[in-house]
């Protein structure tokens, strides 16, 4: 167990001038063994995606290492010439990127992209490669390997794409693999059978693994050592159950506090209002079009009836297709649906036009997923928050003076007013897309996905923020998300949806104790570190 | 937007551009101090090379070629820079409406751009001019109308591609109306693709100008760079001058536009930066 796969002593990246800081990494030191798992845990810009592009020679243009040593196979990476590391990348060191989509060639067939690798690496002839290509695919568990490899990426899945990934990682055999974020643009329940593959997959080969990725929950299920990157500085490593449960430097012990526990918190149960939002029955299907006739149709939403009572908080969980973010946006009257109704605080407004939408518009709001894409790059913040009510006629100074306060009450400061929103970071934006939402003093906020695309340690204060003003306001929340803990932290009840229908709809102390459907179950045992957190959150209970 | 003209500084070539058209704006300016008698009186003796006395020689009318050269200059900028722009402007119009209400207007309007663009633009340009009877004017209104479809397009592929972001649904949900969210939100953010195009089109509105002046389809009454070298095109091979200076005029101006293009829309562009 103890041989030595790669050595990374002292490796320093620098970053071009102008950057938030001179190097990405900074005097990195890590050892990998054959038949271990590391994972290098970090929050977004800590240098962990760099420093596994370093040991690949894939940094890119205007960053480099500038001191240390990479030493793999008795060979020094860093000194490396582009030619040798050519030989080693796909041959000895295999990689597995975040997004399959993009890694693969769309205009290849899987098996053409797998056999392309066995041809410049291996002398073997066409036949055998073949051959290969199809026992590779078996080896990842894809159903019908022959047809599989005739297939072109877009046909298949995004588990099935991430499988075809590491079977072309592994082809060869590689001492090493690296994988940066596999499993973080897939569903949990695939996640899941991801995580196993690559755990089971290593094991037999006895390859050293170097595991990018910013979720405990992954870590605790699939590590044998845990390395912690904060700011390009490596301030903790050790087995897993050490860091995961007595973890040494204050950093990794701020991270652990923010992992959503898979746990129902303490809460006193606010009586239900009256209803403020209610879809009834309501139906969307996506037809597509073809030259002959009708084509395929896909149904987004298959009859859902829901209701959102005053001052409550519903969850609405599912994976991706699963017709949450559909929901969610029929109710806001951003998407139309084909039949069905919703009915905002007494008012049937599924089929207003937009003039007469407008009153209706102040009641309900919306915030989003991406708070990148979620605010106009070539707008002010202030006047990001203040064109709601400019719209519904307040003057201009009143509106402005309300976004200012309003930025007090995100937690920003009022300084931020006359910026522009690059200059904010993620959880800074998704504030600001909070006051604009409140911005119009509305009774219903809906609740897109908000702490998706957040950095953990930043997703509890945004959640906090959340719940925090929805019980000051006495609004009544709509939250749409894919990850189970976090719906327990913040949601009164819980809807779980599948395929455009709600499968199970019940409060969230019963959803946890005694889940009644087959898939709630699944999603429940899909949950990254299920295990772990399950035992931590028995520690925390007195 | 300091950034971006940062940006557009580092390219040597698109500083050159912008200096060329800088000495053609200067001598615009300065025309009526260099040559105060005007382009079309007779200032000396019939095709004089060029020399000390007539910088670039005269013309088989004993015109100056040099004031000539520099009154086309007006005029090529000048309609140049209004044609562009009213074609960027109505473009930008009809491509908005198209990409923001989609549907049955998305299908009129961009029929219409492609019937514009199916004409070839120098014969739909002439036909205009002819039609609306020679003039300044007539011949801005004429290259507008066959250069818009391009902008029109691409406003159209942008405000399609911007369409389903999550800002814009914001402002659906805070209420906006369509003209909010396409004055608003969605034409600030094509600004700089729009800019970059728009200025590509300034040099082909100058060659399309000549064009039609050299066919004698521009205002009689203004001197521009077509009319000289078809004035001279008679004596070609006796007197190169007349025709050579303002041909080169032609060159410098549109290859120069063409490299402030380029640079803007390098500047500009955020997916060409980061080479």
């Amino acid at each position: 167990m103890s041989d030595v796969v790669l050595d990374i002593a002292n490796l320093t990246i620098g970053l071009p001038p102008g950057a938030d800081r001179a190097s990405a990494v900074q005097g990195m030191n890590l050892v990998l063994r054959a038949g271990e798992v590391t994972c290098l845990v970090g929050e977004s810009g800590s240098g962990k995606s760099l420093a596994a592009r370093a040991v690949l020679g894939l940094l890119p243009p205007r960053v480099g290492v500038s001191a240390g040593s990479i030493m793999f196979d008795g060979q020094d990476l860093t000194k490396a010439t582009p030619a040798q590391l050519a030989r080693i990348r796909g041959a000895r060191i295999g990689m597995i990127f975040q997004e399959p989509m993009t890694a693969l060639n769309p205009l290849h067939s899987i098996g053409r992209q797998i056999e392309e690798v066995l041809s410049i690496h291996t002398p073997l002839d066409r036949r055998a490669r073949r051959e290969k290509v199809v026992a590779l695919l078996a080896d990842v568990h894809l159903p019908d390997p022959a047809q599989i490899a005739r297939s072109f990426p877009h046909q298949l899945s995004g588990g099935q794409r991430q499988r075809a990934m590491i079977a072309m990682a592994l082809a060869l055999d590689p001492k090493l693999l690296i994988a940066d974020e596999p499993t973080t643009a897939l569903d949990v329940t695939t996640q899941a059978q991801i995580l196993h593959l690559i755990h089971e997959l290593q094991r037999s080969h006895g390859t050293a693994v170097l595991f990018i990725t910013h979720d405990f929950g992954v870590v605790a299920d699939i590590a044998d050592q845990v390395a912690v990157l904060q700011r390009g500085v490596l301030v903790e490593a050790g087995p897993r159950d050490a860091v995961l449960n007595d973890p040494q430097h204050p950093y990794t012990q701020a991270l652990l506090a923010a992992v959503p526990r898979l746990v129902v918190p303490q809460r006193t149960a606010e009586k239900p209002g009256i209803v403020m939002l209610e879809s009834i029955k309501a139906r969307k299907e996506y037809r597509q079009k073809s030259l002959f006739g009708r084509g395929r149709s896909t149904v987004a939403l298959d009859g859902v009836s829901v209701t959102l009572r005053r001052g409550e908080t519903l969850g609405l969980v599912g994976e991706s297709g699963s017709g949450k973010s559909t929901l969610a946006r029929a109710m806001t009257r951003l998407l139309s649906i084909d039949s069905g109704d919703i009915v905002l605080d007494g008012d049937e407004i599924t089929r207003l036009p937009q003039r007469l939408m407008r009153p209706h518009r102040q009641k309900i709001q919306m915030i989003f997923q991406d708070p990148y894409a979620s605010l106009n790059p070539r707008q002010k913040v202030v006047d990001v928050i203040a064109e709601g009510p400019i719209i519904h006629g307040l003057p201009r100074p009143e509106a402005e003076a309300r976004a200012r306060e309003l930025l007090g009450l995100v937690g920003l400061d009022p300084s931020a007013a006359d910026r522009y929103p690059h200059e904010f970071s993620g959880g800074q934006r998704q504030r600001i897309g909070i006051a604009r939402a409140l911005a119009l003093r509305p009774q219903v906020l809906v609740a897109d996905e908000p702490v998706s695309a957040l950095d953990v340690s930043v997703q509890a204060q945004v959640l906090a923020l959340l719940a925090d003003i929805k019980a000051r306001l006495q609004l009544s929340l709509l939250f749409v998300t894919h990850d189970l803990r976090v719906a327990l932290q913040i949601c009164d009840r819980i809807a779980v949806m599948r395929h455009g229908a709600i499968v199970e709809l019940a409060d969230t102390v019963d959803i946890y104790h005694s889940p009644q459907h087959p898939y709630t179950k699944a999603l429940f045992a899909a949950v990254p570190g299920a295990a772990w957190l399950q035992k931590e959150a028995a520690y925390a209970a007195p | 937007m300091r950034a971006a003209l940062k940006r557009f500084a580092r390219n040597r070539m698109a500083v050159l551009g912008a200096c060329i058209i800088g000495v053609v704006a200067l001598l615009t300016a300065l025309a009526p101090l260099l040559y105060p008698a005007g382009a079309f009186t007779l200032a000396g003796p019939p095709l004089q090379p060029p020399g000390m006395r007539y910088l670039l020689g005269t013309d088989a009318l004993g015109r100056d070629v040099a004031a000539g050269v520099v009154a086309g200059a007006r005029t090529s900028l000048l309609i140049g820079l209004s044609a562009a722009l009213s074609a960027v402007l109505f473009g930008s119009l009809i491509g908005a409406l198209a990409g923001y209400y989609r549907g049955a207007t998305d299908i009129v309007l961009m029929r219409l751009t492609e019937f514009f663009q199916t004409i070839p633009a120098f014969l739909l340009a002439m036909l205009l001019v002819v039609i609306l009877s020679p003039s300044v004017l007539s011949v801005i209104i004429a290259i507008s109308a066959v250069s818009w479809p391009g902008i029109a397009r691409l406003v159209r592929g942008e405000f399609v591609a911007l369409g389903g972001r999550e800002f814009v649904l914001a402002s659906i949900g805070l209420g906006a109306s369509g003209p909010r969210i396409i004055f608003r939100h969605l034409l600030p953010n094509c600004v700089s693709s729009i800019i970059a195009v728009g200025s590509l089109l300034v040099a082909s509105a100058i060659l399309l100008e000549s064009g039609l002046a050299f066919l004698g389809l521009g205002d009689p009454n203004v001197m521009s760079w077509g009319l000289l070298i078809s004035a001279g095109r008679v004596t070609l091979r006796s007197a190169w001058w007349v025709c050579t200076f303002p041909g080169i005029a032609i060159l410098l101006t549109v290859l120069s536009i063409n490299l402030i293009g380029d640079g803007l829309n390098e500047a500009l562009n955020p997916r060409l930066r980061e080479r």
